[in-house]
Order: structure tokens, then sequence, then C-alpha cells
């Protein structure tokens, strides 16, 4: 009997740990988590935003695929099988579309280089109108000074 | 012009590119009455292959777009395929292109309406903004060298396609 009942008590513990590779496998996945990533491409805005027929057929055709236990990115692959790229909210990060991620990145780091490159000649220019200006050194104008320390005493 | 001039040149000419560029690729396309019908090739629904408007050169097509979702669509539908019914054959067919819909919607209309007449799909929209649709129903007539004849804005009925459309079908009309 007790051996009986370690043997139970195991096979639970060890359920979890059997079923979480499957569960990693296909994430479970909610309409609202989908709904704020694809379009209704008849109303330009966000499922999530719409209420129009078109938008109620995309919600069913979502739903019904969630229920069939299939993936996020196996759903958003089907509604672009249906109405083309143009779903997406967003641009794969592929091909021509991860354009859309980089040229902003290097937007602002283009930017960010020519700020600082401006602000170092800003500076320089700045140190360089602060130096004082060079003194006479030689000639009549070197020598009044001279006079002049020697009669101060400076 | 020194390299810093040249240089700002640039840049407000890749400014000025990218703004036109985006003006450029938001108009909305259309043809007007008399000028050569687009004629994308598509998927067909519910079949395999592709077909297009081409592939009826030499008759009369009634290209009418649709979708499932679309009230209008249902109250129009009946009276295409009676028009089909009648006039449809060597000089003369409807074409149905079901837009920005679900395929499995798509077909479950056609076989709701039982229509028979070919059916393209154009599942982004590509090809309505071809023809400058701003919605759904519009059907445009494309005569058989391929110019667009007619456009309809919203629902066709019995009375549109007998006095405007069945008399440009003349003489290759059946029935």
């Amino acid at each position: 009997m007790t051996r009986a009942a370690a043997a139970i008590l195991a096979a639970l513990c060890l359920l979890p740990v059997a079923a979480s590779p499957a569960a990693a496998a296909a994430p479970k996945t909610s309409l609202p988590d989908i709904e704020d990533e694809v379009m209704c491409p008849i109303c330009g805005t966000l499922l999530e935003l719409s209420d129009s027929p078109q938008a109620e057929r995309e919600v069913a055709f979502i739903r019904r695929r969630i229920a069939a236990g299939q993936t996020k990115s196996q759903i958003k692959d089907a509604l672009v099988a249906e109405y083309g790229d143009q779903v997406l909210a967003l641009p794969r990060g592929s091909g021509f579309d991860l354009s859309a991620y980089l040229v902003p990145i290097a937007g602002f780091l283009i930017a960010a280089v020519a700020l600082a490159v401006a602000v170092l000649r800003w500076r320089r220019r700045g140190a360089a109108s602060r130096a004082p200006a060079a003194g006479p050194t030689e000639g009549p104008e070197a020598e009044r000074l001279e006079a002049d320390i020697a009669r101060y005493d400076l | 012009m020194s390299g810093r001039s040249f240089f700002a040149f640039l840049a407000v000419l890749a400014v000025l590119g990218l703004l036109g560029f985006g003006l450029l690729s938001k108009g909305s396309a259309g043809v007007d009455i008399g000028s050569p019908a687009p004629s994308p090739e598509l998927p067909r629904l519910g079949q395999r292959g592709t077909g297009s408007l081409a592939d009826y050169r030499g008759r009369w097509v009634l290209v009418n777009f649709w979708a499932s979702w679309c009230g209008p669509c249902r109250d129009e539908s009946p009276a295409l395929q009676r028009f089909q019914d009648r006039y449809g054959g060597h000089a003369f067919t409807v074409l149905g292109v079901d837009t920005r819909d679900l395929s499995g919607d798509g077909e479950a209309f056609v076989r709701e309406f039982a229509l028979r007449y070919p059916q393209l799909r154009d599942g982004d929209g590509g090809a309505a903004h071809d023809y400058g649709t701003t919605g759904v129903p519009e059907s445009f007539l494309v005569g058989p060298a391929g110019r667009l004849r007619l456009a309809r804005r919203g629902p066709v009925t019995e009375t549109y396609l007998s006095d405007y459309v069945a008399p440009l079908l003349g003489a290759g009309a059946k029935g």
C-alpha cells in the first residue's frame, strides 16, 4: 500500500514535467494578444479598435484558429495568406521590411554623431575666442612694456 | 558649390524625394471611362490557378467587386446571377472579384447565392485599388477591347442592368 501510494505520488510529480515540453512547443494565445498586432484592412485601424462587419469576420477567423490550438505566429501567417502583409500592424523583421526598424536607428545614430561633432566644434571655437590675444613680443611696443614693468617693479 | 553645400543639397533632395514617394504611394489609383481597364492576375476563388480580365478579351465583362461581409453585395447578387443567366456566353460574362475577404467566407457566399459566373480573389485589395474603388460593391463594364465603358459605385439593380448594361451588349447578347 505504501509502495503504491509512493508510485502514484511520483507519477503525479512527473506529470507537469512531461506536459511542459508540449506546452512550450505550442504556447497558448488569446484574442487580445493578437488583435492589437493586426489590422482591419477595410477600416485601416487596429483590429481591436474596429467593430465593422469585416472586423467581426476577422475576429471570428482568429477565434476559430485559437480554438483549434494554433499559435499566434500560425494565426498571423494565416491572416497574411488571406489579406496580404498589410494585415500586420507592424512590419515583419526580415527582408525589405527590416528597413522600417533599421532606418530610424541609423537616422538616430547619424543625428547623434552629427550633434556630437557640432558640439565639439562649438566648444573649440568658444575656447579659441576666450584665449587672450597675443601681446607684442618685440618692437617698440615690447620695449615700452618692458620699461613699464621695470618702472613699476612688477 | 562647396562640399558642405553639396551635402545639404543632397539631404534636402532626399527629404523631398521621401515626401513625394509617400504622397504618390498613398494616392488612389483609378481608371477613366474609355481607358484600358486594369487586368491583374488573381487567384481563382475556391479553385486552383489564377485568372484575369485578360482571359475574357473579346467579350463584354461586368467586373463586380464584392465581399461576403457586405450587405448590399448580398442584395445585388441574385440580380447579377439572373443577368448572367440571360446574357452570359461567348459575348458577355459577369466576373466576380471577392475583395478584402476571407476565402472561406467568400466561397460560402458563392454557394449561398448559387453564383455560377467566374470568381477571382483579391485578398489584399490590390485590384480594387487599381480600379479606384472606394468600397463594395462596385461594378465596371469592360468592352471587348478591354476598355472601361461603365462604372457603377454601389449595388447594381435589375433596372440598372437592363437600362445601362444590356443595351451596350448589342447584337452579342443572348436571349
